[in-house]
């Protein structure tokens, strides 16, 4: 019986492929989207969490230095031979020429059990490891992208190892990191003997810290995978709108068959559940599909994302895209969901269905006047929650609940606004087509509202992203502009060196500015404390926000602090409050200064100040005014004449250039994301378009009946679905600049710690209008073309069927 | 102590970085760019109390038979191992090729303790200085405090500690020190390797235990073992079995049976009460193993006859504790033991090999 | 006794008020016999016949179809007496549009667990079908469409049909030729047949007439 009723159910799909394709499409499409998101972030997830298994950082207890500064490797011996059972590390970061890398220098002899790395274990023999040149073990693609580099040991990839760091013998790695004697921290084994001294008593700069399961790269980069999780669930709920139409739509089309299965005897239940399976049959298929699409999706997004992450937070994901059941599983699981949610109404409808309803299609969701009020008063419910959110929300979270209610409330409201629109227009046309176009118009909002309703959102994240990226590019580059005023930046490779370039340099350039920082916590979080020259040339670009009036000169006497956006929103600083830097010294806070790009804390003091309470920082760094027109001149003389390596300087546009190539890579992403989302928008109104199109027949026929051709009616079909999708993007503007708000005055300050002013391109917003009205116009293309075609015959049924 | 045990100890020891292990991997067959033992070169104190950077291999090796104040018997071990990682000049700081490895072990009639420290001599964690004398890893010592003029080692102070146990000893020496073989030329094989080894085996010990049940004031009698070589060992020798034996008598007795190769090889030293050294030529001395237990999975023999004919030993050897287990990679059995028979007394085993 | 009706009432609501369809009805109906139930529009034969074929439920009386009582059963039995022991041609032809002529005239055989090919293409002869089995329901003319609904009920044997004005979407010649058929089959098959039918020419063909006025039968 099952068998005989299934297959008359499923029987209607081969009659109408059409619909089977853009069920399984909306919801392939929205799964690819939504896992695509889901497995990139998992990967990036994976490398974190490799990231933190380092050293087994994640399940052993720490000695770090309170300060946040190395300390002499001294205190490493004294805790050794007072008993302590501790192993050195020394890390840091290794530039050359553009390359970075992570090292990690640590104590074969003393290590951990289990915290090195397998191949480290394995690998070649202990003096080659030990003695210079040493040995430096890295992942495969490290190892490439560091191929050729000089200065580094010689290099041994190792599989399975976290991308982006060296591991080499802790004396190499002082070396590399050019801390001789020097150590970041040190690790405790666990199992120390008994009576051991405290640790107050012999090194009274360190302090133990618990085993961190998380890495700090995986806290920073949280709200970026948040912002990848949200246009991806965007993108599912778009979908999800095809799959709610084409599922509405088989049902409501199957009424009269399932009123004759009741009749011959299916009971109730069966059907529904027969139902309910084949729902889930397809979604099943539908989702294996998009996990497919998911996968080319991620594979073909995931580049971006690792240079963004590289680039913005230094975490380096690994190159390949790994298949974790986890991973498809979660994607088939949000299918079904899905495509559950999806049919949910439609299955409950039936289910109350009485047996003798009438079987005749009803206009398919006919909306009545009752149904908009309800969808209007949700919408106004949902517009409280995002002003609730908007007011007093706190964090990313609250963000994203002000986007989703608003974004929904939009979309909620479209068809109502739609109805009040049309109906104004009815109302002001003369001639009887023009008020037949309008009053047909406003009968067939009810089907299409749901495709217009993914227009409308489609548009406005598009509009809403748009604005945010162009607003961000726009001050990004003024405040790069401002940032980087020196003309040549340049680091010695030694302190000596250093000390003989500022010689040389002095008579032939304007100034020479030391950029000497260090790193350490601040208020609780890592952060760097630069510390700044008495020089003009701050004072006149230093991007401030706001400022005492004298802050350089109260920097250069040492009585103050500066620090960047981020710092101050998160610890909700006011002027005057005290800055505690590491060490214990405290500095007021005398001025506050935008840092895009930058996800950490960071604070400016003069810079006798800095080196004052930090004598041992790295002194190699200068940023060097002059005219420009004389960098070449000034780059060929410091390589000529003082023998520094082309690797050891690089000038403005250089860096601005990287810069702007990290933050154009940052958006790539979200940029892609919309125009998918977009395409999955025109789909949902190109499906819906062509469902409408074979149930409006009986409300054409009597026009054509009247005297219109069918290519006149045709080209009205075609001009209503352009004019529906014009209205939406008109909507849609005010939604998008909405959304643009509270991207960047919500969302980004509690993602990324910074404002940015918003502008405003309506240039872009005519592109995208003319982008929705070609898809508007593509997707009615076809059912206008086959109207246009129509056999009269068919037209003619309309009359002859009595149904 | 047999180098080959002592190169697949640290073999196993380092098994978290094999990468360490195969700066070894020769040792039994090539000695090439270290210097070798020659017979004849007379031994030179306190100079030949330190360290030896031209041979591949050296330890201070301690043992000690104690008593606590109720009677009971008690062992401990204290051994310093400096390995070469490469011949010629160690070089300094983190890339000394020098790698350092303490044992240190506490044997009671009940249970057995052990641990083990690793170290690179570059950077102060581990090493030996002459003047004072001291030999440490981390906060494991054996430093001297004997009066100016005296023999370094003739008072010495000794500290370990594992989780679970410490011990800190006085070592008081009161006789001279043992030269073995021929005037410390001591030969290991048919084949001809050898090695420089000599002995402090008059130790009277007074100090604590600390064990879990909290500490123990013992007293007892130590042996120091100082050797270095760079070829110790023919490349087909597999195991090793060595006693250290304080008889009654005041006499002393080491041997050991190299297994393997062309057949044993066991020969050792008879030490008159006056420190009077005999070489045991081999074949003079009887080592027969005469039980075997169930020790970590494996047949070891704790009880053993040693004979010694023209002294008119005729002894049974008897471990104190059958579970003397070093639980190191790979492990070995070393542990005090009673003597009976012929002559009384106590002394420690050592044996390795056991696969 | 294949159909008995006890004091059968029924009642709707319709715009706020109730309206009393049926009145107590009592009818029995035997094997082979065929009855045909006229009256006025909205006398209430349709619902009676819905109620016989447990489409929807009596407020009082007493419905017995084939010796399994319609009052006390579920909507699982309802619809398992459905499938098995009545038979239904509606007014409309309610065909499985996305099916063919063959997969409709079998449908309801399948359904019911017991496919008869055999049976099912004697009755597409009959039915002259034969030439149009691969054919869908919106290719039919309506004779062609009320004669595989004739045949799905046929196919799956049932001991009583009910059939709602099986020709009214017909002309006159066809709905004749329609009925001659389905009389013809029903008396070979032995089964019983409740037929609404508002024809009186109609009704004279069939053993027996039973007239539905003010919610009560007369003969």
């Amino acid at each position: 019986m099952r068998r005989t009723a299934l297959s008359a159910l499923l029987s209607h799909w081969r009659r109408h492929p059409l619909q089977l394709v853009s069920l399984l499409l909306g919801l392939a499409l929205a799964t690819a989207l939504w896992s695509g998101v889901q497995a990139i972030n998992a990967e990036a997830r994976a490398s974190y969490d490799r990231a933190a298994q380092v050293l087994g950082q994640d399940r052993l207890e720490q000695l770090v230095p309170s300060d946040g500064q190395r300390f002499s490797q001294d205190v490493y011996v004294t805790l050794r031979r007072a008993g302590w059972i501790v192993s050195p590390v020394v890390e840091g970061r290794w530039f050359r020429a553009g390359h970075s890398v992570q090292v990690y220098g640590i104590d074969p002899f003393t290590a951990p059990q289990g915290t090195l790395p397998g191949a480290v274990q394995a690998g070649g023999g202990i003096v080659d490891f030990i003695t210079p040149p040493g040995q430096a073990y890295a992942a495969p693609q490290t190892v490439a992208d560091l191929a050729g580099q000089e200065g580094l040991p010689p290099l041994i990839a190792a599989e399975g190892m976290v991308p982006g760091i060296l591991f080499t013998d802790i004396g190499i790695a002082q070396d590399l990191l050019r801390a001789p004697g020097r150590i970041s921290r040190l690790l405790l084994a666990q199992g120390q003997p008994a009576n051991r001294p405290p640790l107050a008593q012999i090194a009274p700069g360190l302090e133990p810290r618990a085993p961190q399961e998380q890495a700090d790269v995986a806290q920073l980069t949280g709200s970026f995978h948040l912002n990848l999780t949200a246009f991806g669930f965007l993108s599912f709920a778009v979908g999800l709108f095809i799959v709610h139409s084409a599922i509405g739509l088989a049902f409501e089309q199957r009424r009269p068959m399932f009123r004759t299965l009741r009749a011959l005897g299916l009971p109730l239940r069966t059907l529904v559940g027969l139902l309910a399976a084949e729902v889930m049959i397809l979604a099943l298929i539908a989702g294996l599909v998009g996990i497919a699409l998911g996968y080319v999706i991620a594979a073909a997004l995931l580049p971006d994302v690792a240079a963004t992450l590289r680039g913005l937070y230094g975490a380096t994901l690994s190159g390949g895209l790994s298949l974790r059941p986890s991973w498809w599983l979660g994607g088939l699981a949000i299918a079904l969901a899905g495509a559950g949610v999806a049919a949910a109404q439609s299955l409950w409808r039936l289910w109350r269905l009485p047996l003798l309803a009438p079987a005749q299609p009803r206009a398919w969701a006919r909306a009545s006047a009752r149904g908009l009020l309800r969808q209007g008063g949700l919408a106004a419910v949902l517009a409280g929650v995002a002003v609730l959110a908007g007011v007093f929300g706190q964090g990313i979270v609250a963000g994203f609940v002000l986007l989703g209610a608003m974004l929904i409330s939009a979309a909620l409201a479209l068809p109502g606004a739609l109805a009040v629109v049309l109906a104004g227009a009815e109302r002001i046309s003369r001639g009887v087509l023009a008020q037949w176009f309008w009053a047909d118009t406003r009968q067939q909002l009810p089907g299409l509202s749901l495709a217009l309703m993914a227009l409308l959102l489609a548009l406005s994240a598009n509009i809403g992203v748009g604005t945010m990226v162009s607003s961000f590019r726009m001050t990004f580059t003024e405040w790069l502009d401002q940032r980087l005023p020196s003309e040549l930046y340049v680091t010695a490779r030694t302190e000596e060196e250093a000390a003989r370039l500022r010689d040389w340099l002095t008579p032939r350039s304007d100034a020479i500015l030391p950029i000497w920082k260090v790193e350490g916590p601040v208020l609780g979080q890592p952060a760097e404390i630069y510390g700044v020259a008495d020089h003009r040339t701050y004072a006149d670009n230093w991007p401030m926000l706001r400022a005492e009036p004298d802050v350089w000169q109260t920097l250069a006497r040492g009585e103050g602090a500066i620090v960047n956006e981020q710092l101050w929103r998160r610890e909700r600083l006011s002027l005057g409050d005290p800055v505690p830097l590491p060490g214990g010294v405290e500095r007021p806070l005398v001025g506050v200064y935008s840092d895009y790009g930058n996800p950490r804390g960071q604070v400016i003091v003069g810079l006798a100040d800095l080196v004052a309470q930090f004598p041992d920082l790295d002194r190699r760094r200068f940023a060097i005014r002059t005219d420009p027109a004389k960098v070449p001149e000034l780059r060929a003389a410091l390589v000529a004449d003082f023998g520094l390596p082309q690797d050891s300087m690089i000038d403005q546009v250089t860096v601005k250039q990287i810069s702007l190539m990290v933050f154009e890579r940052t958006f790539a992403v979200t940029a892609a994301l919309n125009v998918l989302t977009m395409g999955v928008a025109g789909l949902a109104m190109f499906t819906s378009l062509l469902t409408l199109s074979t149930m409006r027949l009986p409300q054409l026929a009597p026009v054509w009946a009247l005297g219109l051709t069918r290519g006149r009616l045709a080209r009205l079909e075609l001009g209503r679905a352009m004019m529906l999708a014009a209205l939406t993007m008109v909507l849609a503007i005010p939604v998008g600049l909405l959304l643009a708000w509270v991207l960047l005055a919500v969302v980004n300050v509690a993602a990324f710690g910074w404002r940015l002013p918003m502008h405003v391109f309506p240039g872009d917003w005519l592109w995208l209008g003319a982008l929705a009205l070609a898809a508007a116009g593509l997707a009615a293309a076809w059912p206008a073309w086959r109207l246009a075609r129509i056999q009269p015959t068919e037209l003619l049924k309309v009359f002859a069927d009595e149904r | 102590m047999n180098a080959r045990a002592l190169c697949t100890l640290i073999l196993g020891l380092l098994l978290p970085l094999p990468a360490l292990a195969q700066g070894f991997a020769g040792l039994g067959q090539t000695a090439d760019g270290y210097a070798l033992p020659e017979r004849g070169q007379a031994l030179e104190f306190p100079r030949d109390h330190g360290a030896h950077p031209a041979f591949r291999i050296e330890w201070w090796y301690l043992t000690a038979n104690l008593t606590g104040p109720d009677g009971q018997d008690y062992g401990v071990q204290w051994t310093l191992f400096r390995n070469a990682l490469a011949p010629g000049d160690p070089g300094t700081g983190w890339a000394a090729a020098t790698a350092w490895m303490g044992n240190a072990g506490l044997t009671t009639p009940r249970a057995h303790y052990s641990a083990m420290r690793l170290g690179r001599g570059g950077i102060g964690q581990a090493g030996v200085t002459t003047t004072p004398f001291a030999a440490w890893i981390d906060d494991w010592q054996m430093h001297s405090r004997a009066a100016a003029g005296d023999d370094p080692l003739s008072v010495l102070d000794l500290t370990a500690s594992g989780t679970d146990f410490a011990y800190a000893l006085t070592l008081t020496a009161e006789g001279p020190l043992v030269l073995h073989g021929d005037a410390g030329f001591s030969v290991k094989s048919a084949s001809g390797q050898a090695s420089n080894y000599y002995s402090q085996p008059f130790y009277r010990v007074t100090g604590t235990l600390t064990l879990p049940d909290g500490p123990v004031q013992v007293t007892g009698q130590a042996w120091l073992d100082r050797e270095w070589s760079s070829q110790p060992l023919a490349s087909d020798q597999d195991g090793w079995d060595w006693v250290s034996l304080h008889l009654d008598s005041g006499a002393k007795l080491m041997g050991y049976r190299l297994r393997g190769g062309g057949g044993d090889y066991a020969v050792g030293t008879w030490i008159a009460p006056d420190g009077t050294a005999t070489p045991l030529a081999p074949g003079v001395l009887g080592m027969t193993p005469t039980r075997l237990s169930r020790v970590a999975g494996r047949e070891i023999p704790t009880v053993w006859r040693l004979t010694l004919p023209r002294q008119g030993l005729d002894i049974t050897v008897t471990a104190l504790q059958e579970a003397a287990w070093m639980d190191t990679l790979i492990p070995y059995w070393e542990g005090p033991v009673r003597v009976s028979g012929s002559h009384a007394g106590r002394g420690y085993l050592e044996m390795t090999g056991y696969e | 006794m294949l159909l008995s009706l006890e004091q059968v009432g029924k009642t709707y609501v319709s715009a706020g008020m109730p309206v009393e369809v049926l009145r107590g009805v009592d009818l029995c109906l035997g094997r082979g016999e065929t009855v045909a139930l006229t009256g006025e529009s909205g006398s209430g034969k349709s619902t009676l016949l819905h109620l016989c074929a447990g489409l929807d439920r009596a407020d009082r009386g007493h419905i017995e179809v084939a010796g399994h009582d319609l009052t006390a059963a579920n909507d699982a039995a309802l619809a398992a007496l459905r499938r098995t022991a009545v038979g239904l041609v509606f007014q409309q032809f309610n065909l499985i549009p996305s099916l063919n002529v063959a997969a409709n005239l079998a449908f309801q055989a399948r359904l019911a667990g017991h496919e008869d090919d055999a049976w099912i293409k004697a009755l597409a002869d009959r039915l002259g079908l034969s030439d149009l089995l691969g054919r869908y329901p919106e290719q039919l003319s309506g004779g062609q469409q009320q004669r595989v609904a004739i045949g799905r009920t046929l196919a799956a044997r049932p001991a009583l049909i009910l059939a709602d004005e099986p020709t009214g979407n017909l002309d006159e010649a066809t709905g004749d030729a329609v009925l001659d058929l389905m009389m013809e089959l029903v008396a070979e098959a032995g089964a019983g047949l409740l037929m609404v039918t508002h024809s009186p020419r109609l009704a004279a063909r069939l053993s027996r007439r039973v007239h539905l006025s003010g919610g009560r039968l007369a003969a």
